[in-house]
């Protein structure tokens, strides 16, 4: 397959400019004329469903939560990025576009990017009108924050709430639409398959999760804005009902998923307590700001933290990384964590666990200072933990978090299937191999407000097929397919949960396509999880009934997905033999331990395309054309 | 520790429930409350019964999906926080508990534990968001807002539309609710413009839901897991008296 990522030609800075005036536009009348479909109501599904409505567009909007509202976006806590150099610090659309290519490992598409740097302004004036309410100065004007991997203040933020209010925002807009007929809501109704006629992708075959009902959605084209698979690992910072099945169908279909490996595990989680762990709960990366990280200098010290003098702490990403300090890139702090743990200088239970401190802020600070900045994550860890992290350290380790990877996008934000478009974190785009902090929220909006109203525009005005009827004998097939599987599930009637099979795969890829990840190791489990696939197509028990609301059978249907698409997160692991961002292989690592990068063989981007049931997936290349960056070793020091 | 459960049980919306008793045995006080669920859960499914139907997701409470009343109170008796941040190291050995859906006429039971929050959404589409296009913003600096009054507008603005307020209220009032979009909204510059119409909308749709009247208990406030003030209330219905007058004198 050929990759055409159809990025306009010209100097960097002018080609989104470009685009738009080349761009063909539907006149206002016509627009009424098309249906779009957007499944998942994110921030950057709901951001899409609305402005796509606004501009005149029949939307159908699908998620399987009960409300939009819920949509795990609501779970982000620190902030969002935009190059408004309010600060006066030197910020500009070119840092921030610099910063997110570097922040990526320079694995990332140049062009992309920057389009992303240059309308993060707009996401945050768009935020601002709807209501939004950022934190602000005394005199009234909006306050920033700093992130990791960034030497500017550029993170805008509302407490350590920012994704629940940047969601609420797109929210009410999408609630504003449906009100005035622009969108009809389908909470609480999961797509199961994507349908594709003539080469199109024309539709999409769901079931409502309360009746059961199995029903076939048509359109001119459909969106997937369905987030990130990091549940893969069953235990990560995502909602317990995050999953990869809407990109896993797709893919199925025709629809490459690119990078899969660059998965981001976030250094600042609680740690796991124990066998019953359901979730990890992050704890933002804004706490690196006060909060410095250290383990004692000494092996087992079993002094409480308090007890351990100055001068036996070791300020680990201070001393290894001193010009960013606790501010280094998430990939690069997870592993530095992971490295003290490993030498045998973790804390806590199971010795998996660094500390995270507030008491140097508080001794400049002030205590209430530190609690008004971060009160909701201090009552967070103290629910959690039932410790108070004003008078000792938190404990923290890295946790899965983010998907980088994804389905596989051009400039357009359209996938390999014409008339299918991937936005938000569920695209591979724009974070390369490594994701920056409140980069998540900028880009899920980005692309929702002010990206793909316009590239969808410029397909749907050259569009020649017209809408199917749901009774087109191709939405009868794929609904009997997504039937017969529903019941093949039901039927297997075994001896184990769909939850505890969950959980084993879950292990196999934390331990071997985790924060570090070998040859051998990656061999062994691309060796496992076909068997535990087997196991869960003869073991699976789902109690109850398909025609009725049913957990069990969300569950397992989900579950079944991952057991499919984690070997293609092991088999891209595997064949990028290099270290870059958050894939670490560790046969390639420089003399002091960072990612050795392999620019001459794997500066390119490998999109994964089914080849059919039990065939090897074809790995497609897109080179990665860097016209202004000049690659560089990614130093942090 | 072991706890015994008491769980209503309910096919869907339209059969009748009832509750069942269900021991939690070999519990780890560092678990959630959900995760004892889950553990119960998996027990069910092991013995080739149905689970218990119940609402969660993001587990970290703030998406809003959890939904449980336990011992009577909504979101169980820890103050400020949702089902799934209440860890068992707040019950003792040997308890036994109580589980219950959401109970108001306009959270229909779904099944089980899991009810139908739909209203809500259809209270917000009457009238809860600021009418303002995407591209139709002008800079985020260009209207400065008191730091104070950002900070009151958050407040407001931390309601995770549980459900709990009107759980727990006799009259299944769902004013803390409405009243925090009304106040979220109506307390910044750019939201106060359309004020009137949203104040008064909302409040015709939250009746038209069947939701109850404010007689001023208090007890939402108790168990909100975001401890939203009663004090929006007091300036909703300000804020509703003075768009009632403004249509009256406008005619």
């Amino acid at each position: 397959m050929k990759l055409d990522a159809k990025i306009p030609s010209g100097p960097l800075d002018k080609k989104w400019d470009r685009y738009r005036l080349e761009m063909k536009l539907v006149s206002p009348i016509n627009k009424r004329k098309f249906t779009i479909i957007v499944v998942g109501s994110g921030l950057a599904g709901a951001s899409a469903a609305a402005s796509l409505a606004e501009l005149g567009f029949q939307v159908k909007c699908f998620c399987f939560q009960d409300s939009p509202r819920r949509a795990h976006s609501i779970a982000a806590q620190g902030g969002i990025n935009a190059a408004k150099n309010y600060q006066n610090d030197g910020d500009s659309v070119y840092r921030l576009f610099y910063d997110t290519i570097k922040g990526g490992d320079f694995r990332s598409r140049e062009a992309n990017v920057y389009r992303l740097a240059q309308v993060s302004s707009s996401v945050i004036d768009q935020c601002v009108a709807q209501g939004v309410p950022f934190a602000r100065e005394y005199g009234g004007l909006l306050a920033n924050r700093s992130f990791g991997g960034a030497q500017v203040s550029r993170t805008f933020y509302a407490r350590g709430q920012t994704g629940q209010q940047l969601l609420l925002g797109a929210y009410q807009a999408l609630l504003r639409q449906v009100a005035a007929g622009g969108v009809k809501m389908f909470p609480r109704t999961e797509m199961l398959d994507l349908v594709v006629i003539d080469g199109q992708a024309k539709g999409i075959v769901a079931r409502n999760l309360i009746s059961g009902e199995i029903t076939s959605h048509a359109a001119d084209v459909v969106v997937l804005a369905t987030g990130g698979y990091a549940n893969v690992f069953y235990l990560s910072t995502n909602a317990k009902g995050s999953n990869v099945t809407a990109i896993w169908r797709a893919y199925k279909r025709g629809a490459a998923i690119a990078n899969p490996c660059y998965t981001q595990i976030h250094p600042t989680c609680i740690p796991v307590s124990g066998e019953h762990q359901s979730k990890l709960t992050l704890m933002s990366e804004s706490l690196r700001n006060d909060g410095r990280i250290w383990v004692p200098k000494k092996k087992d010290d079993s002094r409480p933290a308090r007890e351990i003098p100055e001068a036996e702490r070791d300020y680990f990403l201070e001393r290894k990384y001193p010009s960013y300090g606790n501010l280094a890139p998430r990939d690069i702090s997870s592993r530095a964590a992971k490295e003290m743990c490993d030498q045998g200088l973790g804390v806590g239970p199971g010795k998996r666990g660094v500390y995270l401190g507030f008491a140097d802020a508080i001794k400049r600070l002030g205590e209430k200072v530190i609690f008004e900045r971060y009160s909701n994550l201090l009552e967070m860890y103290e629910r959690i933990t039932g410790d108070d992290a004003m008078k000792g350290p938190m404990r923290i380790y890295p946790a899965p978090h983010y998907a980088m990877g994804g389905t596989w996008v051009d400039y357009d934000l359209m996938s390999t299937i014409p008339g299918l478009f991937v936005i938000g974190e569920a695209n591979f785009s724009d974070h390369g191999a490594n994701r920056l902090g409140a980069s998540a929220l900028m880009q899920g909006l980005a692309d929702g407000y002010f990206i793909l109203p316009y590239t969808i525009s410029n397909h749907l005005a050259r569009l020649k097929s017209s809408m199917p009827a749901t009774d087109h004998p191709e939405f009868q097939r794929v609904e009997s397919e997504v039937r017969e599987r529903l019941s093949r599930l039901l039927s297997i009637k075994g001896k184990r949960t769909a939850s505890s099979l969950h959980r084993e795969l879950g292990k196999v890829l934390w331990e071997q396509c985790g924060m570090a990840r070998s040859e051998s190791g990656l061999q062994d489990a691309l060796k496992k999880i076909p068997a535990l696939r087997e196991e869960f197509w003869k073991t699976v028990n789902v109690p109850g009934e398909g025609q009725d609301l049913n957990q069990s059978l969300e569950q397992a249907g989900r579950v079944a997905d991952f057991m499919e698409f984690a070997e293609l997160l092991c088999l891209d692991a595997l064949e990028r033999r290099e270290s870059c961002g958050g894939h670490f292989r560790v046969e390639f690592q420089t003399a002091e331990g960072e990612a050795q990068r392999d620019d001459e063989h794997f500066s390119h981007v490998t999109a994964w395309a089914y080849q059919g049931p039990g065939k090897a997936p074809l790995a497609c290349q897109e080179p990665l054309v860097y016209e202004e960056v000049k690659l560089a070793q990614r130093s942090y020091k | 520790m072991n706890l015994k459960l008491r769980v209503w049980r309910q096919k869907n919306a339209d059969t009748e429930g009832h509750y069942v008793d269900y021991p939690a045995t070999n519990i780890s006080p560092d678990m959630s409350f959900l995760e004892m669920l889950d553990v119960v859960n998996e027990d069910l499914i092991q013995r080739g019964e149905e689970p218990i139907a119940f609402d969660s997701d993001c587990r970290e409470g703030i998406c809003g999906t959890c939904s449980l009343v336990i011992n009577g109170i909504p979101h169980g008796h820890l103050r400020g926080t949702t089902v799934c941040q209440l860890h068992l190291r707040h019950f003792a050995d040997g308890d036994s508990i109580t589980l219950e859906p959401w109970r108001a006429r306009p959270f229909p039971v779904l099944k089980d534990l899991v009810v139908d929050r739909t209203a809500f959404d259809r209270i917000l589409q009457a009238g809860g968001f600021i009418s303002v296009s995407t591209g139709q913003a002008n800079d985020g600096n260009a209207t400065p807002i008191p730091k104070d009054i950002a900070e009151k507008a958050m407040d407001a603005a931390a309601c995770i539309g549980c459900g709990a307020c009107v759980a727990t209220c006799k009259n299944a009032s769902a004013m803390l609710f409405v009243s925090a979009k009304v106040s979220h909204l109506g307390l910044l510059p750019q939201g106060k413009w359309e004020q009137d119409r949203r104040v008064s909308h909302m409040v015709k749709q939250m009746d038209a839901e069947g939701f109850g009247n404010c007689t001023n208990i208090g007890a939402c406030e108790i168990v909100c897991p975001k401890n939203v003030s009663v004090d929006f209330i007091g300036r909703m219905n300000r804020d509703y008296g003075f768009a009632l007058l403004k249509a009256q004198f406008s005619h």
